[in-house]
């Protein structure tokens, strides 16, 4: 699960310096979500965190995910 | 109960209370970790905090996740404005932005008298 929302987030944010998920749990539906990308330069955290969401809508309406945890960082 | 009118009334707390914290559980007895987090970071800043516990009815997180746009819970709101999650509030709260946040939407002296109160969204008001 954690290489299959990476795949998502890298094809959602190509253009990241990092994208990392953790599962925090190892129950695999706890999931830490790092990622770090200019696209976040000179955004609020609810903005960033909002394209982080959209990004994982679709796992995360699957009901696979019971929690994430979302880090981001702009580059600049 | 109409989901029009869970979705009135879950907006009514949203625009009349002045810090809005849609949870798991309520702050006496909070049922979920992230909900914890979020309260804590909002306890730190001295922020009244009004609480829905948004687990009774599984209508309320969806009418709630329609209006906001946002996917999980907790929910902070303050001054009416979605503020975000668990891992926003706390950063906000780490950086101190939380609290300048809360002295522009309710003034300097909003830790005065500063109380938590639970209410629900099932019931009229």
């Amino acid at each position: 699960m954690t290489g299959e929302l990476e795949a998502i987030l890298r094809e959602a944010f190509p253009e990241a310096s990092e994208v990392h998920v953790t599962d925090r749990t190892g129950g695999g539906d706890h999931f830490l979500i790092e990622v770090t990308s200019p696209r976040f330069d000179g955004l609020s955290l609810l903005e960033q965190h909002r394209l982080v969401n959209d990004a994982l809508a679709a796992p995360f309406a699957s009901g696979r995910i019971h929690e994430m945890r979302i880090k981001t960082k702009g580059t600049a | 109960m109409t989901d029009e009118l869970l979705s009135d009334r879950i907006k009514s707390v949203i625009e009349t209370e002045p810090v809005a914290l849609f949870m798991k559980g309520t702050p006496q007895f909070v049922m979920c970790g992230n909900s914890e987090r979020a309260l804590q970071a909002l306890r730190s800043a001295g922020a009244p905090v009004t609480a829905v516990d948004i687990l009774p009815d599984p209508g309320i997180r969806q009418a709630l996740s329609e209006l906001s746009g946002w996917p999980t819970i907790p929910q902070v709101f303050i001054g009416g404005e979605l503020v975000g999650g668990a891992d926003i509030v706390q950063e906000l709260a780490a950086t101190g932005e939380l609290a300048e946040k809360l002295e522009g939407s309710l003034g300097d002296d909003y830790r005065e008298d500063a109380q938590e109160r639970v209410v629900s969204v099932l019931v009229p008001a």
